[in-house]
């Protein structure tokens, strides 16, 4: 009787959390199945769900209108270049903070983070200034200079929460064995730190991708990533849903796809580690 | 036992991420300062001149900024409520027993992967457009007029869109937290004959504070500096009913070329979120000495 009470229940919280799951999913099902529909149907009443003339015109249009793929390829730099950049200047301050603390680390650490806390806004109109002087304005280079600086104080903290989770012990008993220091860091660390290193990247290229704020106000037409491109939509011409559609689906697809394998470092890299 | 060596490589390998970070730090923020005391406009060069706080008197005097100031605690505060109820309500739901579990939960955290262009372009233009959108066909399926959303509520259409794009967050840290409950706790509460709202109360809350302040805490330091959302639905339109601070600078430096009144703006934008951070910092700070 008590088992047939909980299927029940279960059968219950099934149907109301998939209703609820798949509402809040429903904006980004409906982009991708209006992607494939004509201009026509996709502002058509009333709206068909399933039941249309599936085309990939739009994807084709939207290239061959715009060069999207150049935006594309500018989204994949920006965000790769600023990540990789940024885990080449982090991983040894946070090795270092992780395995020989001092009684300044803290602060530092703390100093680090506080970088963050600053409103973009505040430092808009030097940079953009800086920017214009220098030449820099509308470059990749540029984009991936100030995106690196942006998230260097998450890819340090989250590299340092991992780190500090590689049992010092280890270290010892492998320099009791007579490891040398390069023997160390390539046998015995560097195995154990791939997986927090890993995590760190995967979550750096989500906010580097989806970063809007620098993006927009420091690219035009010819760095443009995604975010600004897809802005572009925002003074229409004509019927423009499906190429919109087309535009978005290709711009979150790989987002969505590295967010769902990395759930857990999401919650762990967006809280500087306070919930793991 | 850190020799002197060790830790004199330490600070060589700390060193670039520390001055990078401190001259990203203090340039730009040396420069604002300097030209919030400026009156400059880019379309006038080499007309710069001292001017006291002309900059900040300006700005505080302007009606905008008062406008601004609250459309954008309001955009904190809308967004902070519907977050953190719904994500606490959707974080209990999804700890539950279900069918099809990983799938829900992946559907659930995909709206914060969407990037805010996308997010706030798919919602005013397939959602909340008045004549073509799903809302205004839902609206006439019930014999209603559409709703204009962006030209009757801006502020509050905004609000639902970055909520929408928040929402997921809250859900995920909640429900990581409530993962780490004690089963066995709750199974004690349950056989002294605690009911569920009573467990909910005395227990489970208590163990989502933390959790809970830090969605608080990290989403107030994001949704302080609302941009995109804004510039591509409403444009901080009509007239400046959902410009937010963030905004109201950008117009400033960006569409009126006024360096000095920008760079006031912008100052005021570091001071709040200054505020802000000082508490959040310190909640993150006591999980180090944990």
């Amino acid at each position: 009787m008590a088992r047939n009470v909980s299927t029940q229940r279960k059968i219950v919280v099934t149907v109301v959390a998939w209703t609820i799951g798949i509402l809040i999913f429903f904006p980004i099902l409906w982009t991708f199945l209006t992607s494939f529909k004509t201009e026509a149907e996709a502002i058509a009443s009333p709206p068909s769900l399933f039941f249309f003339d599936w085309t990939t015109e739009n994807y084709h249009e939207v290239q061959s209108r715009s060069n999207y793929f150049l935006h594309f390829m500018n989204s994949v730099v920006v965000s790769f270049g600023s990540t990789l950049i940024g885990l080449i200047i982090a991983i040894p301050s946070a090795w270092a903070m992780a395995f020989s603390p001092t009684k300044r680390t803290k602060d530092v650490l703390m100093w680090m983070l506080s970088t963050k806390m600053m409103p973009s806004v505040g430092v808009l109109v030097p940079m953009y200034l800086l920017f214009r002087n220098t030449g820099l304005l509308d470059t990749r280079t540029g984009l991936v200079i100030v995106l690196t600086l942006i998230n260097l104080p998450i890819i340090i903290w989250m590299l340092y929460t991992y780190f500090k989770e590689i049992p010092g012990e280890i270290l010892e008993a492998a320099r009791m064995d007579g490891a040398s220091l390069s023997k160390e860091i390539i046998y015995v660390l560097t195995p154990m730190a791939i997986p927090g290193i890993a995590s760190t990247l995967l979550l750096n290229i989500i906010l580097a991708w989806n970063e809007a704020f620098w993006t927009l106000n420091l690219s035009a037409a010819k760095a443009a990533p995604l975010t600004a491109f897809i802005a572009s939509y925002s003074s229409p011409e004509g019927l423009f849903y499906a190429k919109l559609s087309a535009a978005s689906t290709m711009a979150i697809a790989p987002i969505l796809i590295l967010g769902w394998f990395s759930q857990k470092q999401l919650v762990r890299g967006l809280t500087f580690g306070a919930v793991k | 036992m850190a020799t002197l060596h060790t830790r004199s490589a330490a600070r060589l390998m700390i060193a670039p991420s520390v001055l990078l970070l401190l001259a990203w730090m203090i340039v730009p923020l040396a420069m604002t300062i300097y030209f919030s005391f400026l009156r400059y406009n880019l379309l006038m060069p080499g007309m710069e001149e001292f001017a006291g706080f002309s900059n900040y008197s300006y700005f505080l005097t302007d009606p905008a900024f008062f406008q601004a100031i609250f459309n954008t605690l309001a955009i904190v505060l809308g967004v902070l409520f519907i977050t953190v109820v719904g994500g606490i309500a959707l974080a209990l739901l999804l700890d539950q027993p279900m069918f099809g579990q990983g799938i829900v939960r992946i559907l659930v955290i995909a709206p914060f992967l969407i990037m805010p262009t996308v997010a706030a372009l798919v919602w005013k233009n397939m959602f909340m457009n008045p004549v073509n959108g799903l809302f205004a066909w839902i609206a006439k399926l019930f014999g209603l007029q559409p709703f204009d959303f962006l030209a009757n509520a801006p502020l509050m259409s905004v609000i639902l869109i970055v909520a929408w794009q928040w929402l997921p967050f809250a859900t995920l840290i909640l429900l990581t937290a409530l993962q780490s409950l004690d089963e066995e706790q709750k199974e004690a509460a349950q056989m002294d004959g605690a009911g569920a709202w009573s467990r909910f109360i005395y227990l489970v809350l208590p163990h989502l504070s933390r959790a809970i302040t830090v969605v608080i805490l990290i989403q107030t330091i994001f949704l302080l500096s609302v941009f995109a959302e804004i510039l591509v639905t409403t444009n901080g339109g009509p007239g400046t009913q959902s410009t937010n601070l963030t905004f109201l600078v950008y117009a400033q430096a960006l569409l009126q070329f006024d360096v000095g009144g920008a760079s006031a703006g912008g100052i005021i934008a570091v001071i709040l979120a200054n505020i802000v951070a000082f508490f959040l910092m310190r909640m993150i700070g006591k999980t180090l000495e944990a």
